[in-house]
C-alpha cells in the first residue's frame, strides 16, 4: 500500500496520552478550541505505544484507508513533514478529520491495542502532524499534471466539494466551486462551531485548494443563479459534481415552534458561527440566548448547539433526547466536553409541545416521558411514550436540532436527475455517477447528513470517475468492473 | 463583490442603486429578491429586486434605511463595491392573463411591485395601481409605475398628493363601484398587507402578497424565514415570497419580525456614535 517503505521501530509500554484541554471553567466562557493539541513529547510518547501491525486493522477502519502504522511510525522518527505526506496520499483534510472524525468508531475501534486495552489514540495523532506542517508553512504544492483543456465545475465548498476540486486540479483540468454562501467552507464553517474546529483551520484547507488554481465562487446558488444545465450548455462545464450537503433542517411538527426564541440549529449555528454573533455588535448579525434553553436532540449537532448556548452566556442549558444516554448518537467525547461544560441531560424525554407567552416568545418546552421498548428496525430500542407524564421545563430559548435534510434547490432544477424518496440524489457508489451523464455526486447530499470523512472520500471517489470521463474512459478500469462483477454475484 | 454604478436619493431615506451585477440580471424575474452584505462584519439583508436589464447587466435596487444595515448601505457611493451579493433568490411572481389585477403598493413597496406591474401588463392584464405613503415627499416610482400601469390610483395620508386616505379605502370603492378584479396584489408593510387582505377576505377575491421576514441563507437552509400559511409552516425564501394572502398568519409574521428589536435598537445606536453622528 505504501510506496515508499518505512522501518519499523520497537513499541513502548504506557498509557494512552491524554491530551491537554481547557479548563470547563474558562471555556464556558470563550470560543477558543478546547481541546489543545498534542506537544511534540507527547505525540512522541503517543507513537511509540503504536506496535506497527502488519495487517493494518486500524486503516481497515478508516473511511479512506489512511496507511496509519506508516504514518505513525514517521512520527516515531520525528520525520513530520514524511508523515504529513503519507497521510495526505488519502486524506486531504488531515487537521479536519484528526479533530472531527469519530474516531472511536472508525480507526480506534479496530485498534489491535484497543481489544485489550487502550487503543492509539490515532485521531490525536493526525491532528499533530497536521498543525505542524500549518505551523512550518509546509502544506505542501503537489506537482500538478500538464493542463487537459477541460472545465469540472463544483457545487458546493463543502469538505466532499474541496476533495474534489483538489483531485481535479491536480490533475490538470479547470475547476470552478460554486458556493451559495459568502464563505467557503461548508458545515465546517456555518455548522461546526470555532471551539471544536477553528475557522482558521477551514480557511486554509480552502486556500490550499484555490493557491492550486481552483477559482471560488462565492454568493452563487445553483439551480437559481445558475442551472446545472446552464453551466453545461452555457458556461461551457465538461462536467459537474454535486456536493451540496444536506441543508434542510427539519422541525417536530409540534405546537407553538414558530414562537420567537424558537431556532432550528442550522441557523442557531449559522448565526452564531458564520455570522459571528458572538461577537455581536461587533458583527452585526444578533442572536437571542434566554437564561435557560432546551436544545431538542442527541446528536453532534445538538450537542454543539447547547455548548454554543453556554458560551452565549445562557446559565442552564438542557438536552432534551427521547432515548437514554447509551443512545445518544454523539461522539463520546464530545457529550463529555458538555457535560463537564454544565449541560444537564434530559434523557427520555421527547417534546410535545413549546408552551409561548402572550408576546407569543418561548416560556417552556413540553416534555413527555419516555421508556425503552423492544428494539426497532435500526436495532436501537424504540421509545414508547408514558401515557400522562408530560410536564413543562421552562425555558427562553428552544434550539430544534432533530436532523437535517435534502435541500431541493439543486436537484429540482436539474433536468435527468435521479433521486430518492427523500430527496437525495442517487448515485453508483462505486463511481459517484448520477442518471446524468457528465454528472456526479457525493457527501451528505447522497448519503443523508453523515461524517466529514465520508463526504470527502465520496470526493475521492467522484474526482477519480470525472478524471476518467473527462479523458473518454469508462468510469471504472477493467480490473474494477470484474471485481464489481463478483461483488454483484454475491 | 458589484459595483455600484448609480446611486440616487428618492425620497428622505430611500435610496436607489442601479448595480452592475450581469449573472442575477441575467436570471432575475418579477418577484425576486437579492441577499447582500455590506462590509466584512455585515449582517445578510434581502432585498427585492426592483428592475433589471438582461443586456446591460444592470440590478436595480431600493432601499429605506431603517436600521445599521441599510443605513451602512445607503453610504456607499456610485464606483464603490457592494461586498457580497447574491441571487435571484425566492420564487418569481406566477404570471398568466388573470383580467384585471389591482397592485397595491405601500410606502417603499412601490419599488418591488413595478416589476410585477410590467410583467403583468406583458401577459396581457388590465392593471389598476395603487400607490399609497405617508406623504407626497415619501412617494417613489410614481413616474415608472404611470408608465407601466394601465392606470395609477395615489393616496398619501395627509392628502398631499392624489387623494387622502389610506390603499385599502381605495381598493373597498372599487369593489363597491362593481369593478370587476381578477386578482390583487399587496406589497408593503404587513400591517397594510394584513388590511389589504381583511377587504379582500370578505370579497374571496384571490390576493397575493409578497412577505418579509428575517432572513439568514436565503436558500433554505436555516429555517429563519419560515410562516405559517394555511396551517402549514412555509420557508419564504425558497417557497415565497409571494403567497396567497388569505392564508397568511399575518400576526405571527409580525411578531417574528420584531424578534431582535432590541438587539438592532442597540446595534444602530452604537454604529451611530461610532460614525460620528454623520448616519
Ligand atoms: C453542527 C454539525 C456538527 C457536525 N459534527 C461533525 C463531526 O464532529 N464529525 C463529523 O465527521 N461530521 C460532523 N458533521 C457532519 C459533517 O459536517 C457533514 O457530514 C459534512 O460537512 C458533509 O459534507 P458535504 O461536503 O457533503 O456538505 P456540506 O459541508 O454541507 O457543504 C455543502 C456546501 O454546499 C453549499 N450549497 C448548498 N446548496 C448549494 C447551491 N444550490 N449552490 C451552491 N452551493 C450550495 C452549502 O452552502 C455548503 O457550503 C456535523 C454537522 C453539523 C451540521
Ligand atoms: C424578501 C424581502 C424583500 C425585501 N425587500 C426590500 C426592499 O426592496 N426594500 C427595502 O427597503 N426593504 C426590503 N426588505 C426589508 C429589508 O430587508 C430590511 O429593511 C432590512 O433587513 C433592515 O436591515 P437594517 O439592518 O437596516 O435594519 P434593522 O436594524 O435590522 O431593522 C430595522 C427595522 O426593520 C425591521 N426589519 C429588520 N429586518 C427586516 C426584514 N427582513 N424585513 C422587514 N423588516 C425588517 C426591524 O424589525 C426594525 O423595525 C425586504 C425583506 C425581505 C424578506
Ligand atoms: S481520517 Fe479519520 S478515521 Fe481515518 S485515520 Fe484519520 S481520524 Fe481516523
Ligand atoms: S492497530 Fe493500533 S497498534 Fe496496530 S498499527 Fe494500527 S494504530 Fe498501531
Ligand atoms: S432565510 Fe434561511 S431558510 Fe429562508
Amino acid at each position: 500500500m505504501s510506496e515508499q517503505q518505512v522501518k519499523k521501530t520497537p513499541a513502548v509500554k504506557q498509557p494512552r496520552q491524554d491530551m491537554p484541554r481547557q479548563d470547563p471553567m474558562v471555556r464556558k466562557h470563550n470560543f477558543s478550541e478546547v481541546a489543545l493539541g498534542y506537544t511534540e513529547e507527547m505525540a512522541l510518547r503517543e507513537a511509540s505505544r503504536c506496535i506497527e501491525c502488519k495487517k493494518q486493522p486500524c486503516s481497515k477502519g478508516c473511511p479512506v484507508n489512511v496507511d496509519i502504522p506508516a504514518f505513525i511510525s514517521l512520527i516515531k522518527q520525528k520525520d513530520y513533514p514524511g508523515a504529513i505526506n503519507k497521510i495526505k496520499e488519502t486524506n486531504s483534510l488531515p487537521a479536519v478529520c484528526g479533530r472531527v472524525c469519530p474516531q472511536e468508531d472508525q480507526c480506534e475501534k479496530y485498534c489491535t491495542l484497543g481489544i485489550k486495552g487502550e487503543s492509539v489514540a490515532i485521531g490525536r495523532l493526525e491532528r499533530f502532524v497536521a498543525d505542524a506542517a500549518m505551523a512550518a508553512g509546509k502544506t505542501g504544492k503537489p506537482a500538478l499534471l500538464p493542463a487537459t483543456g477541460k472545465k469540472a465545475a463544483v457545487v458546493g465548498s463543502g469538505p466532499s466539494g474541496l476533495a474534489v476540486a483538489g483531485d481535479l486540479i491536480k490533475k490538470g483540468h479547470q475547476v470552478t466551486i460554486f458556493e451559495a454562501l459568502h464563505k467557503a467552507g461548508g458545515v465546517l464553517v456555518y455548522g461546526i462551531p470555532e471551539f471544536r474546529l477553528p475557522k482558521q483551520i477551514v480557511q486554509t484547507e480552502v486556500d490550499y485548494v484555490a493557491g492550486l488554481g481552483a477559482e471560488v465562487k462565492c454568493n452563487f446558488v445553483v439551480g437559481l443563479t445558475m442551472t446545472v444545465d446552464e453551466l453545461m450548455t452555457e458556461a461551457g462545464f465538461d462536467a459537474v459534481y454535486l456536493g451540496n450537503g444536506a441543508g434542510l433542517p427539519y422541525f417536530m411538527n409540534i405546537p407553538g415552534e414558530n414562537f420567537n426564541g424558537v431556532y432550528s440549529a442550522n441557523e442557531f449555528l449559522t448565526r452564531s458561527n458564520l455570522m459571528k454573533a458572538y461577537s455581536f455588535p461587533g458583527n452585526d448579525t444578533p442572536i437571542k440566548v434566554g437564561k435557560k434553553v432546551a436544545v431538542v436532540g442527541g446528536g453532534n449537532v445538538a450537542m454543539d448547539s447547547a455548548r454554543t448556548a453556554i458560551r452565549l452566556g445562557a446559565e442552564e442549558v438542557y438536552i432534551v433526547y427521547r432515548r437514554s444516554h447509551a443512545e445518544l448518537p454523539a461522539r463520546k467525547e464530545e457529550v463529555e466536553n458538555a457535560e463537564e461544560e454544565g449541560v444537564i441531560f434530559k434523557l427520555l424525554n421527547n417534546p410535545v409541545a413549546i408552551i409561548g407567552d402572550d408576546k407569543k416568545w418561548v416560556k417552556a418546552i413540553r416534555c413527555q416521558r419516555m421508556e425503552l421498548g423492544e428494539p426497532d428496525q435500526s436495532g436501537r430500542k424504540k421509545p414508547v411514550a408514558v401515557p400522562g407524564s408530560e410536564f413543562d421545563i421552562e425555558v427562553n430559548t428552544v434550539v430544534i436540532a432533530i436532523g437535517q435534510g435534502a435541500n431541493p434547490l439543486v436537484a429540482s432544477t436539474t433536468s435527468a436527475l435521479n433521486t430518492n424518496k427523500w430527496g437525495y440524489i442517487v448515485t453508483d457508489e462505486r463511481t459517484g455517477a448520477t442518471s446524468r451523464p457528465g454528472v456526479f455526486a457525493g457527501g451528505d447530499i447522497v448519503t443523508g447528513a453523515a461524517t466529514v470523512i465520508l463526504a470527502m472520500g465520496a470526493g475521492k471517489i467522484a474526482a477519480r470517475s470525472i478524471d476518467r470521463y473527462l479523458k473518454d474512459q469508462p468510469l471504472l478500469t477493467a480490473e474494477e468492473e470484474a471485481a464489481a462483477a463478483v461483488q454483484d454475484k454475491k | 463583490m458589484a459595483r455600484i454604478k448609480v446611486k440616487k436619493t428618492l425620497a428622505p431615506g430611500v435610496r436607489q442603486f442601479v448595480v452592475d451585477a450581469p449573472l442575477i440580471a441575467r436570471k432575475a424575474k418579477a418577484g425576486q429578491f437579492v441577499i447582500l452584505r455590506v462590509c466584512g462584519e455585515g449582517e445578510r439583508i434581502p432585498l427585492t429586486i426592483a428592475d433589471s436589464d438582461a443586456a446591460t447587466g444592470e440590478l436595480t435596487i431600493v432601499f429605506a434605511e431603517v436600521g445599521e444595515t441599510t443605513t451602512k448601505l445607503g453610504k456607499l457611493n456610485a464606483g464603490e463595491e457592494i461586498l457580497d451579493l447574491v441571487g435571484p433568490l425566492g420564487k418569481p411572481t406566477h404570471l398568466e392573463k388573470f383580467g384585471t389585477v389591482v397592485c397595491i403598493a405601500g410606502g417603499i413597496g412601490a419599488a418591488p411591485v413595478h416589476p410585477i406591474v410590467k410583467a403583468l401588463r406583458k401577459a396581457g392584464n388590465e392593471v389598476i395601481t395603487i400607490m399609497g405613503s405617508r406623504n407626497k415627499d415619501l412617494m417613489i416610482f410614481e413616474e415608472e409605475l404611470r408608465k407601466v400601469s394601465s392606470e395609477v390610483i395615489i393616496t398619501t395620508d395627509d392628502g398631499s398628493s392624489g387623494r387622502q386616505g389610506l390603499v385599502t379605502e381605495v381598493l373597498w370603492e372599487l369593489i363597491e363601484q362593481g369593478k370587476k378584479i381578477d386578482l390583487v396584489v399587496a406589497i408593503g408593510p404587513v400591517v397594510m398587507m394584513q388590511a389589504v387582505c381583511h377587504v379582500t377576505r370578505d370579497r374571496c377575491l384571490p390576493t397575493v402578497v409578497s412577505l418579509n421576514p428575517i432572513m439568514v441563507d436565503g436558500t433554505g437552509m436555516c429555517g429563519a424565514c419560515r410562516v405559517t400559511v394555511g396551517g402549514v409552516t412555509k420557508f419564504v425564501c425558497v417557497d415565497g415570497p409571494e403567497f396567497d394572502g388569505l392564508k397568511v398568519d399575518f400576526d405571527e409574521l409580525k411578531m417574528r419580525q420584531r424578534m431582535y428589536l432590541a438587539e438592532e435598537k442597540r446595534a444602530f445606536e452604537e454604529y451611530k456614535i461610532t460614525c460620528g453622528g454623520r448616519c
